[in-house]
């Protein structure tokens, strides 16, 4: 049966005002966007900008010094932590190094949440992770520990723990970091077939040029400069339209305006 | 190198022979002189017709040159560099010094260092209590049946603290009775009273050093293994991902580890009172001729029940603590790799401290008590 299709039009998450500070030091004020149900969204900057920080924000792993985020209509920072937990339920999150279970196998880091959540008993637990490993192409890898394999691949089991409970949203933490060019272009491939066929929200913390005109329905661009948020919209538009120099530079890679582009061509 | 002072007031730097990082670099003083000698040179320029090879050092040493030069307003002339040299001073030059990215290295007046340590210890406090606070819901949770944990866990967390200690035990236990034997044994001697070697082992062993002991070794054992797999888990984001998942670290992680120990500690305490009467038995049967029966006799009528309960009661609080301080270090661990190293080496500091401080307490009060 094909899931039901929600409205795209919704918002699946909306941050509010946020500002994001560590103590006293403001890292970043008046963030304001929402994020469209199945839709990727990117969270883009150079380094040291806040993505991540960002990112930690919305799953609750840091209080926002000031503002909201709302998973649907309902208030994340203000729910107490059984809502919370309640909210979380629906979301995935692969973390920058995989972050997994190194005393579990994949198959048990894959099952750990199934084990807790829900009525299956061990042999289907176990029945659902190896499907979940097959999807990012670790079937065969289930009794293997974390230890044992590549970097790649302990992203790529990563994304299975994410998925386990199928999630509504996704969020990737910079998911092509320390991966080569083919796995990274695989991963974007795998992350656009989740939203097309399950319809997952997918949010992915990223500078990866490419990954993010590939898969990019939505971007919020941050700048450490202003230490807000100077850009939002539809990445390759950005990259054409945009009517700020940083942006247009940033996603050129560093090339701004015509003329420059002729110099790169005549040099080539 | 060579300075030079032509006709027009110019001076000339010549650079001569294999210039490398290896082989050093010339004193910077002659040219710093010439700059500063009356007239003061118009200009600087370069000869390297004899200069045969190059690296970074002399990279370096003509970027000093450029800002000693351009501090004097003397101009350079970097038209006679090789092209490659020149190409790299204007790397070098082309983002100017961010003036407040060099962190300014302020040390605290004497005063300010009391006070930040002061503090210090007020914050630790206070997390200490913050924590103590959770650790004390979680197990309120597990009494309610709600807490989370793997119970496969709660097996290996055991078999470790507890079967896999016992070499390690046995051998500190024993030493400890035969040195607690040989103390006694030169001072009873004297009295002739050799035969009560048994009660002095059998008393201290059963409630005091049986517990102690055991408590020490498993604060450098088991305490600074929690604090390094939970610090790891943190750097490694993996207490990130509990925490999403909706698995609260302090009953995944912390319950079971306290469980462990607090279950464990009375049976290796008990464990250690007997090795450690067998060692006091050692000394007494070889050093002072008492016969084995004898000495066993002697430490049955001594050492009563309530002896053992004092350090059984005593062992289980000990483990709570060492677990305690493993954990709560390893959830404060930063989120580097030495970091966790910290993170060991203060849990087993602070579980050793809190197990004699609470067995200083403990003993003054069952004193009191008359137990």
């Amino acid at each position: 049966m094909e899931p039901a299709r929600p409205t795209e039009t919704e918002a699946e998450i909306t941050v509010k005002d946020l500002t994001m500070a560590y103590g006293s030091y403001v890292l970043m004020r008046d963030l304001s966007f929402s994020i469209r149900r199945a839709s990727i969204f990117i969270i883009m900057g150079g380094s040291g900008s806040g993505k991540s920080t960002l990112l930690r924000h919305m799953i609750g792993l840091k209080e926002p010094a000031k503002g909201d985020i709302l998973y649907g209509n309902e208030s994340f920072t203000q729910a107490d932590p059984a809502d919370r937990e309640r909210m979380l339920r629906r979301v995935g999150i692969l973390f920058q190094s995989g972050a997994l279970f190194s005393s579990l196998t994949l198959a048990e880091n894959v099952g750990l949440a199934l084990e807790e959540f829900t009525e299956l008993r061990p042999a289907e637990i176990r029945e659902v992770a190896s499907l979940k490993l097959s999807l990012v192409g670790l079937k065969g890898f289930e009794d293997f520990y974390p230890a044992q394999i590549s970097g790649g691949m302990q992203k790529r089991a990563g994304l299975a723990r994410a998925m386990a409970l199928d999630p509504a949203i996704l969020y990737f933490d910079e998911p092509s970091a320390g991966l080569d060019p083919i796995s990274s272009r695989r991963l974007d491939e795998l992350i656009l077939e989740l939203r097309e066929s399950l319809g997952t929200t997918i949010v992915v913390v990223t500078h990866e040029l490419a990954s993010i005109f590939t898969i990019g329905d939505d971007c919020v661009f941050l700048d450490p400069e202003t230490r807000t948020m100077i850009a939002t919209g539809n990445p390759r538009e950005l990259r054409d339209h945009s009517d700020d120099p940083k942006v247009r530079t940033f996603l050129r890679r560093g090339d701004d305006g015509q003329a420059s582009n002729e110099q790169e061509r005549e040099r080539g | 190198m060579k300075l030079e002072r032509l006709p027009q007031g110019a001076l000339r730097v010549r650079l001569a022979g294999a210039w490398g990082l290896a082989s050093g670099l010339p004193s910077f003083d002659p040219i710093r002189r010439e700059l500063a000698s009356e007239p003061p040179p118009g200009r600087v320029t370069f000869d390297v017709g004899e200069l045969k090879e190059w690296d970074s050092g002399v990279l370096s040493f003509l970027v000093r040159i450029e800002d000693l030069c351009s501090e004097r307003g003397v101009a350079t002339d970097r038209d006679s560099l090789p092209d490659g040299l020149r190409r790299l001073i204007a790397l070098a030059e082309a983002v100017p010094e961010t003036k407040d990215a060099k962190q300014e290295e302020k040390r605290p007046s004497f005063l300010e260092r009391i006070g930040l340590g002061a503090q210090g210890v007020g914050s630790g406090a206070v997390e200490m209590v913050h924590f103590l606070g959770e650790a004390a819901g979680s197990f309120a949770r597990l009494l309610r049946g709600r807490a989370r944990f793997r119970g496969v866990d709660l097996f290996l967390l055991i078999q470790d603290a507890g079967a896999q200690a016992l070499p390690i035990v046995s051998l500190i236990s024993f030493l400890v009775g035969l040195i607690l034997a040989f103390v006694g044994a030169v001072q009873l001697e004297q009295f002739g009273a050799q035969i009560y070697v048994a009660n002095l082992v059998g008393i201290a062993m059963a409630r005091e050093m049986g517990a102690m002991m055991a408590a020490i070794i498993m604060a450098g054992r088991t305490g600074a293994a929690y604090a390094a797999q939970i610090g790891t888990m943190r750097v490694n984001q993996e207490i990130d991902a509990l925490v999403t998942m909706g698995l609260p670290p302090i009953d995944f992680l912390v319950l079971p580890r306290m469980l462990a120990l607090c279950l464990m500690m009375p049976l290796l305490a008990v464990f250690a009172d007997f090795v450690g009467m067998i060692g006091g038995g050692v000394v007494g049967v070889s050093m002072l001729d008492l016969p084995p029966i004898v000495y066993y006799q002697q430490s049955a009528s001594a050492v009563d029940l309530v002896d053992f309960a004092t350090g059984i009661f005593k062992a289980s609080i000990f483990g709570v603590l060492i677990a305690f301080s493993g954990c709560l270090r390893g959830m404060q661990c930063g989120n580097n790799a030495s970091a966790v190293g910290d993170a060991a080496t203060s849990a087993v500091v602070t579980g050793i401290v809190m197990i004699i401080v609470t067995d200083a307490m403990l003993t003054v009060l069952f004193n009191i008590f008359g137990i």
